[in-house]
């Protein structure tokens, strides 16, 4: 019973419950959606296929976000919703230095890495802009991240003279991969690239007191101050991590499709986030978090998104389909509830006890 | 029941996971008097008043009113329906309304209102209770008292027959407290039976009738209030005879001969924008200095503007003779200050994070950012501290904010106490908090003290600091006017300093 209580009491408890929810209702619907194949894809290369394999490939970038995202929540106790519209500026800067002015190179005009570290700086630089109006101006986070939010997409545009530059096969093998297959490897990318977010996000909660400083900001501002601590700069770094993951997501996205459409990437990409962060049971009003949770959370709306197109839901149906999901899940693990619930079930063993 | 009594409670039962918060409490209230209930933080006495007020349902027990026999109380709407009401230590009203609808809101029945009819309600309470408060005024232009006063009058129109002030004078003055006390009487007179909660005993014996008196969630028992001398009460909430607080006096007066010729902070004309005057101030090795004045004097301002909490805009610093420059808190901590604020809650405690998150905050912080302690050299630090301030929690990990005031105090102390200062800073330490703890931190003070820190003690409570400090500050009106030591040390000489008066200029 103890134990039990233990595991209820989890913060991964929701979230984990809710992907064996998922994972239990395929396999009664349809076993087959477990199964994993290898074959060859249109390049040649033995890859492995499947549902599962769906589900942490195309996971990969909202789980890389909900790393930023569960900062920036725990230290302003708001959230960005510029994230999308930033992903869309961080890969069309990226395209600008790999195509220049042309928007069908024949060859790349400066390395991969030189791009991807243009992009982290322009994006983090959007970070600093909305971490600056969140810390130093005290703009409520969701406000002076909605100016990014309306203007970011215009900005990508604008950064390219609105042309969509592709990068081709011809141009570039290598770029493909980030967003596919590395050549030999059966694995998506993707997925590699955020288990390294995620091993590099854990040694930094171990090895710096990034997580003792956002969770103080986030819950007591006046005594972090008088802790010693800046608040204001913990708050901006905040914002300025979740602006070197958008990059990371900026470049798998963009990869993925070897091109950019300014008004589609990304969209709604930071709802999802947000998500993600609200069913890894952390409060979206800031203080104490779970990174564990949030990733678990991010990897939940992506299963539970798979697992609707598996069902032939209309794409335009999809939100209303994952609303009702989602409020269910937000809704059992708010505290409310979990106490009403925790009451209820001493009342049915204390009503127990009476007729025995 | 008895034939007086509007309310008794019997054998009043409350668990919280892991804690028996109430175990068999009986309370009995009468017409037209003022009951105190006192214990240490801890006791029992929220949790009763919780109880009563529907905040928390009782496990077991009842609770009788007059003329309604046993009741069930599952909500706060339940208790003001059978007359209950509660004012509580922060004002619950609406700062931006106005008198007369903070008086009657929530209470008003359809969707009509008549406003004039109201209005003249409202005045016509006021004036029976001599509140100076116009019905038609807003309520922030009110001061904090007649604010207080307000919630006791909306009360007491709903017609209370039990009237429950939780800690209301703690933000009050003294001029304030005696406006209170002559509307608590006047209550009395008209036959509303009062509980009052407070941690100031000469509050208790001014104007209670009866007290009862609980110690770790049991009822220790029920005194009329002339048979229980202060001595007596104060033993028995602490459950044992207390070695007297003169014992702590005498050690007091032994460290004001010594003179440690070295200053280990001192100031020149040191200004804040919390508008203070430019102010000296300096503290020698091994002293217990304090300020003193009336609430918002600007005690507390000036120990900011040592520490850096508020802007500082002018001034010289010397820490250990030495020029430096403070103007945050981390280049004060860097410079051996600590500085326990008055405000608990809103400056000191970090609510969610675990009682070991808040002992070694200041450390870790001073230590640097990519230096974080293991977990093991952290819970060695708690669990040292709990051990030596004798802090009561269930575990190291136990959210600071599950524990008592009085326990958080402690923790924030802890806080301070790793960072080994030179010169520590309490303002408030014993606001809120229990008898015992008070006695503990007063008698920490000197034993530091002794070993070599310096340290500045505020308190709102002159015999607290006369028996702690050797050296007291006088401000009034946001100056320094004057400095008292040595025979100079008593309660009439501060109170005349305070006062001041034209022998001063």
């Amino acid at each position: 019973m103890n134990t039990l209580k233990k595991i209820t009491k989890n913060q991964l408890f929701i979230p984990l419950a809710a992907l064996l929810i998922l994972a239990m209702f395929n396999l009664i619907m349809d076993p087959g959606f477990f199964k994993i194949t290898l074959g060859q894809n249109n390049m040649g290369n033995y890859v492995l296929s499947g549902y599962l394999i769906t589900i942490l490939d195309s996971g990969s970038e909202l789980a890389i976000l909900a790393i930023g995202m569960t900062l920036v929540t725990a230290a302003s106790g708001g959230q960005d919703i510029s994230v999308g519209a930033v992903i869309a500026i961080g890969g069309s800067a990226m395209l600008r230095v790999l195509c220049g002015n042309d928007p069908k190179p024949a060859q790349l005009h400066a390395p991969i890495i030189v791009a991807f570290l243009v992009s982290c700086i322009v994006c983090m630089l959007f970070g600093a802009f909305n971490g600056t109006l969140v810390a130093y101006f005290k703009i409520q986070p969701m406000v002076a991240t909605l100016i990014m939010y309306t203007a970011g997409r215009s900005i990508a545009a604008w950064i390219n003279n609105n042309t969509l530059p592709v990068i081709s096969p011809t141009a570039s093998p290598s770029f493909a991969y980030f967003g596919g297959f590395i050549p030999g490897i059966p694995i998506p990318t993707p997925v590699f690239i955020a288990i390294i977010c995620m091993i590099i996000i854990a040694l930094v909660l171990k090895f710096t007191n990034l997580g003792l400083y956002t969770q103080s900001v986030g819950i007591n501002e006046s005594s972090s101050k008088l802790n010693g601590l800046n608040p204001q700069a913990i708050k901006l770094l905040s914002f300025v991590i979740l602006g070197l993951c958008v990059a990371v997501a900026a470049l798998i996205k963009v990869s993925r499709i070897q091109t950019i459409n300014y008004s589609v990437i990304a969209k709604d990409i930071e709802m999802d986030a947000i998500l993600a962060v609200a069913l890894g049971g952390n409060a979206l009003s800031g203080g104490k978090f779970n990174m564990p949770a949030s990733i678990i959370g991010a990897y939940v709306i992506q299963f539970l998104t798979t697992t609707l197109y598996k069902f032939k839901v209309q794409s335009d149906a999809l939100p209303a389909y994952k609303a009702v999901v989602v409020i269910l899940l937000v809704v059992l693990s708010a505290p409310v509830v979990r106490e009403y619930l925790s009451g209820l079930k001493k009342k049915i063993k204390a009503g127990g006890k009476e007729v025995a | 029941m008895k034939e007086k009594s509007v309310l008794e409670m019997r054998g009043i039962q409350k668990s919280f996971p892991g804690v028996r918060a109430l175990q068999g409490v009986d309370f009995t209230l009468c017409e037209g008097e003022i009951h105190a209930l006192m214990g240490e933080n801890g006791a029992g006495k929220s949790t009763l008043i919780k109880v009563l007020t529907g905040v928390y349902t009782k496990d077991e027990g009842q609770i009788f009113l007059k003329g309604k026999d046993e009741v069930n109380i599952h909500s706060p709407q339940d208790a003001q329906r059978l007359g209950i009401s509660t004012v509580y230590q922060e004002i619950t009203l609406c700062p931006n309304l106005s008198v007369a609808e903070n008086m009657y809101i929530g209470r008003t029945e359809g969707a009509l209102q008549n406003w004039k009819k109201m209005n003249a309600d409202a005045d016509k309470i006021l004036q029976s209770l001599d509140i100076p408060a116009k019905a038609s005024q807003q309520l922030a232009s009110c001061s904090i008292a007649v604010q207080q006063m307000v919630a006791i009058a909306r009360a007491v129109d709903m017609e209370c027959k039990v009237l429950i002030l939780d800690e209301p004078t703690s933000s009050l003055d003294d001029n304030e407290v005696a406006k209170l006390f002559k509307l608590m009487r006047d209550l009395k007179a008209k036959g509303v039976g009062i509980i009052f909660v407070t941690h100031f005993l000469d509050q208790v014996y001014e104007v209670c009738d009866k007290i009862t008196v609980l110690r770790d969630g049991k009822l220790v028992g029920e005194y009329e209030i002339a048979d229980l001398p202060r001595v007596k009460l104060v033993s028995k909430m602490l459950g044992k005879e207390m070695d007297d607080l003169s014992d702590i006096k005498s050690e007091a007066k032994a460290y004001e001969e010594k003179d440690a010729s070295e200053y280990v902070f001192e100031a020149k004309n040191l200004q804040s924008n919390a508008g203070i005057k430019p102010f000296d101030f300096y503290i020698k090795k091994g002293e217990v200095n304090g300020f003193t004045g009336l609430l918002g004097s600007g005690r507390s301002e000036c120990v900011r503007a040592i520490f850096g909490a508020d802007t500082v805009i002018g001034g010289e610093v010397k820490v250990d003779g030495k020029s430096v420059k403070i103007t945050k808190p981390i280049q004060a901590m860097k410079n051996g200050i600590a500085y326990l604020p008055e405000d608990r809650k809103l400056d000191g405690i970090v609510g969610d994070l675990s009682v070991r998150e808040n002992i070694i905050l200041a450390l870790q912080v001073l230590k640097g950012f990519f230096k974080p302690f293991t977990k093991a050299e952290a819970n060695k630090f708690a669990e040292e501290y709990i051990k030596l301030l004798g802090i009561k929690t269930a575990s190291a990990d136990t959210p600071i904010k599950s524990l008592s005031g009085g326990n958080q105090q402690k923790c924030i102390l802890a806080r301070w106490l790793l960072t080994k200062p030179e010169y520590l800073i309490l303002d408030e330490p014993t606001r809120g908090i229990d008898v015992g703890t008070k006695v503990d931190i007063q008698k920490l003070v000197l034993k530091l003290a002794s070993e070599g820190m310096s340290i500045t003690f505020i308190s709102s409570e002159t015999d607290e600091m006369l028996r702690t400090c050797s050296r007291l500050i006088v401000m009034r009106d946001r100056k320094v006017v004057g400095e008292l030591k040595g025979d100079e040390l008593t309660q009439s000489m501060i109170m005349s300093t305070i006062a001041g008066g034209e022998s001063e200029k």
